[in-house]
């Protein structure tokens, strides 16, 4: 979550305190991404380092310092909402590495694991879904931050599924050092001519 | 704890000698009043099993089913089809309404069946479907309404009269979100008025709804979380097992 662009989209109706910011931001999705008050004044501290945002005075930053949007600030946001997002790249993500790292260790039961993250998972889903019960139809943005949250989990918890069945349907492991294809990638790259 | 379905040691096996199956295995389970409790399992992990027993549509191999403190495994088949008709809801993935009758006369259908008047029937048939938004849904039959009000409209019928049990097998798979949604907050609000539930799924998302989740694998209870809890809490504490 890009806690400097949020700033930027909340400057972008008139001034505003820094306690008005950081009021705003977690009256939206504070019930799922709680936001320290010093987060906000740190980060409008860099996007006035940087003349995306100015204020009225040169007092210390703190709640009473007023901040407005400068121009390069409203360029930066926009610039920054048009694009998609790259998600091309898989992140390496660290639980796909922790059950490939346990296959590898003989005395971790794979399928154990796998249903530690799966009950801490359906959990922490418990918990977006009873905000969601509890929350006003009108609360949109907390609406969309939750759904967001259990869409990812949902994810996850899929992937953890189908990596229990993949396993208790495998044929006795075997770790090639180089997965082929992979090795005959890098061969076909190699000899590519430059 | 005020436990309005008891299993105690259930266990139950199909076929015998070479085609022996147990779908279940010591399974215990209690769940309150007021409890949704979410059964969670991949296909054939023995979840529908657990269900069809708990509503007393099966006989378990052995063990014992209490409801609302009564041992129905040691009924005779025409008390526990009593039981099954005052005190149990079924909600099915695909609705099972009957289609020759209107929203209201399928919500009132249980109540006849059980001795009770038409017209007092149809009256309690009309106040639970007033209750679930459907008042205007009453004389319509089912091939006039969409997925999500046959949905709601089975779930009337499931907890009219005086309901102690609601028991519900995939009640969204065959919805969109919006409207599986609608469903799970019908199915948690039975609950909060004091229905015991169980929603038996594979979908995590759905599972999410209940107050707590079991999980079920080969015809075992495996593991469960607790009462819901928010993220922080998640990060500090242990394994809950």
């Amino acid at each position: 979550m890009s806690v400097r662009h949020a700033m930027l989209a909340l400057l972008t109706v008139g001034p505003k305190y820094g306690l008005q910011l950081h009021q705003e931001f977690e009256a939206g999705t504070g019930e799922v991404w709680p936001l320290n008050v010093g987060q906000v004044y740190t980060t409008l501290q860099r996007l006035e380092r940087d003349g995306l945002v100015e204020s009225d005075d040169a007092a210390e930053s703190g709640p009473q310092k007023s901040y407005r949007l400068t121009s390069s600030g409203s360029d930066e946001l926009h610039a920054w909402l048009g694009p998609p997002l790259n998600t091309g790249v898989p992140p390496r993500d660290e639980l796909v590495i922790k059950v490939l790292v346990a296959l590898r260790v003989p005395d971790v039961d794979v399928v154990e694991l796998i249903q530690a993250h799966r009950r801490r998972l359906v959990q922490m889903m418990q918990h977006f879904t009873s905000l969601k019960a509890d929350a006003d139809e009108s609360d949109v943005g907390l609406l969309l931050v939750v759904d967001a949250e259990i869409y990812r989990l949902d994810g996850v918890i899929r992937w953890l599924d189908t990596a229990d069945t993949r396993l208790r349907h495998r044929p006795a492991l075997r770790f090639p050092d180089v997965p082929s294809s992979i090795a005959a990638r890098r061969r076909r790259r190699a000899e590519a001519p430059a | 704890m005020n436990a309005m379905l008891e299993m105690c040691q259930v266990s139950k096996s199909f076929g015998d000698g070479p085609t022996l199956v147990h779908a279940l295995a010591d399974v215990d389970l209690a769940v309150r009043a007021g409890e949704l409790v979410a059964v969670m399992g991949p296909s054939g992990s023995g979840k529908s099993t657990l269900l069809t027993i708990a509503g007393t549509l099966d006989e378990p191999t052995t063990g014992s089913v209490l409801v609302a403190g009564t041992d129905v495994s040691a009924m005779s088949p025409n008390d526990r089809a009593r039981v099954r008709r005052r005190s149990i809801g079924y909600v099915f993935q695909d609705f099972n309404l009957l289609a020759g009758l209107t929203a209201a006369e399928n919500v009132a259908l249980p109540l006849e069946l059980d001795g009770i008047r038409a017209g007092r029937a149809q009256r309690a048939a009309l106040a639970v479907l007033d209750q679930l938004g459907l008042a205007d849904r009453a004389k319509h039959f089912p091939d006039e309404l969409s997925g999500g009000e046959s949905q709601r409209v089975a779930i009337a019928r499931a907890i009219v009269g005086d309901r102690h049990l609601l028991l519900a097998d995939e009640p969204t798979g065959a919805l969109d979100s919006v409207n599986g949604e609608s469903v799970m907050r019908l199915l948690r609000a039975a609950c909060k008025a004091g229905v015991a539930g169980i929603v038996v799924t594979h979908d995590a998302q759905l599972a999410s709804w209940a107050d707590r989740v079991v999980f079920v694998r080969d015809g075992r209870i495996v593991d469960q979380t607790g009462a819901s809890a928010g993220p922080e809490s998640l990060l500090l504490a242990g394994p809950t097992r």
